[in-house]
């Protein structure tokens, strides 16, 4: 039963994902904040939460890949495109922008939403619409070249 | 000194840890944007684990609630209205541009990816002007 498998597999790898980002300090906005605040009072935790992190997974990741294929899934499923689009450069600085703004990210924001506070919820929740929103105007504008360039 | 370093690299390599798991074992990427977007897709039969995935991270907060409570005291200073703004952006962003700090910064990144690499570059950019200019204008970012 693949899919019980990697279900049960998703859930510790993201508990301990989560974990990792309590430990690091990175579901406080303050630290994010001041990881971003380089031109007043910086704080490097972040960075240092990235060395632990890519210098962990850059190793294991080689290693890893040498397999033919995963454990409980036929095969990996790793991003392969290399293009450097408008859409990566514009997309990756709004977030930036949120990020800055709020100091929350996807993944602390959902961990943090525990603590039931509403300014965290808002978050959460306003960022689930802008998915959404992402997804019908991504959505009609597929829509309309194709009819551009159907007829 | 120690403790300023110590709980970030612990942190960040139990991330990687996790990251390395999920590849292993499921053989995908942890980008939590688009694990949450792919929750979020209407016809998928893609979604158990992804949804598994979200409740994982739930979880940790219990348990940081228990054990680690510091982890939690989060001061969110301004309006709601910050927030809302501020989910917005992320929400939208990270969709337009394919992945956050988790998919990009630590999986891309892993792999020396081009494209994460200047996905990271720019919204950590575009998060530290964000501050700046919120510290120019107001004082408090």
């Amino acid at each position: 039963m693949n899919s019980a498998k990697a279900a049960l597999a998703a859930f510790f790898a993201a508990l301990i994902f989560g974990l990792g980002l309590g430990i690091g300090g990175m579901t406080l906005p303050a630290k994010i904040i001041g990881f971003l605040d380089v031109f007043g009072q910086w704080d490097p935790s972040l960075a240092f939460v990235m060395i632990g992190a890519v210098g962990t997974h850059a190793i294991a990741y080689r290693m890893i890949t040498k397999r033919k294929s995963p454990l409980f899934a036929a095969k990996f499923q790793v991003p392969t495109s290399r293009s450097l689009d408008k859409r990566l450069v514009l997309g990756s600085a709004i977030f930036g922008i949120g990020w800055g703004l709020g100091g929350f990210c996807p993944g602390p924001s959902l961990v943090a939403s525990v603590t039931g506070q509403a300014p965290i919820l808002a978050f959460v929740v306003s960022m689930i619409v802008g998915i959404y929103f992402f997804k019908w105007t991504d959505a009609r504008t597929k829509r309309a070249k194709e009819t551009r360039s159907g007829n | 000194m120690i403790e300023l370093v110590a709980g970030p690299l612990i942190g960040g390599i139990l991330i990687g840890l996790a990251a390395s798991a999920l590849l292993l074992l499921n053989g995908r990427v942890f980008g939590i944007s688009g694990i949450l977007g792919g929750a979020l897709a209407p016809k998928s039969n893609d979604t158990a684990w992804r949804f598994a995935a979200l409740l994982g991270l739930l979880a940790a907060g219990g348990v940081l609630t228990i054990t680690y409570p510091k982890s939690l005291e989060i001061v969110a200073n301004g309006s709601l209205w910050r927030y809302v703004i501020a989910g917005l952006l992320v929400g939208y962003g990270t969709q337009l541009g394919s992945g956050c700090t988790s998919g990009h910064g630590v999986c891309g990144m892993s792999r020396l990816s081009p494209r994460s690499i200047t996905a990271t570059l720019a919204f950590i950019l575009a998060g530290m002007l964000t501050v700046g200019i919120a510290r120019f204008l107001g004082g408090d970012a």
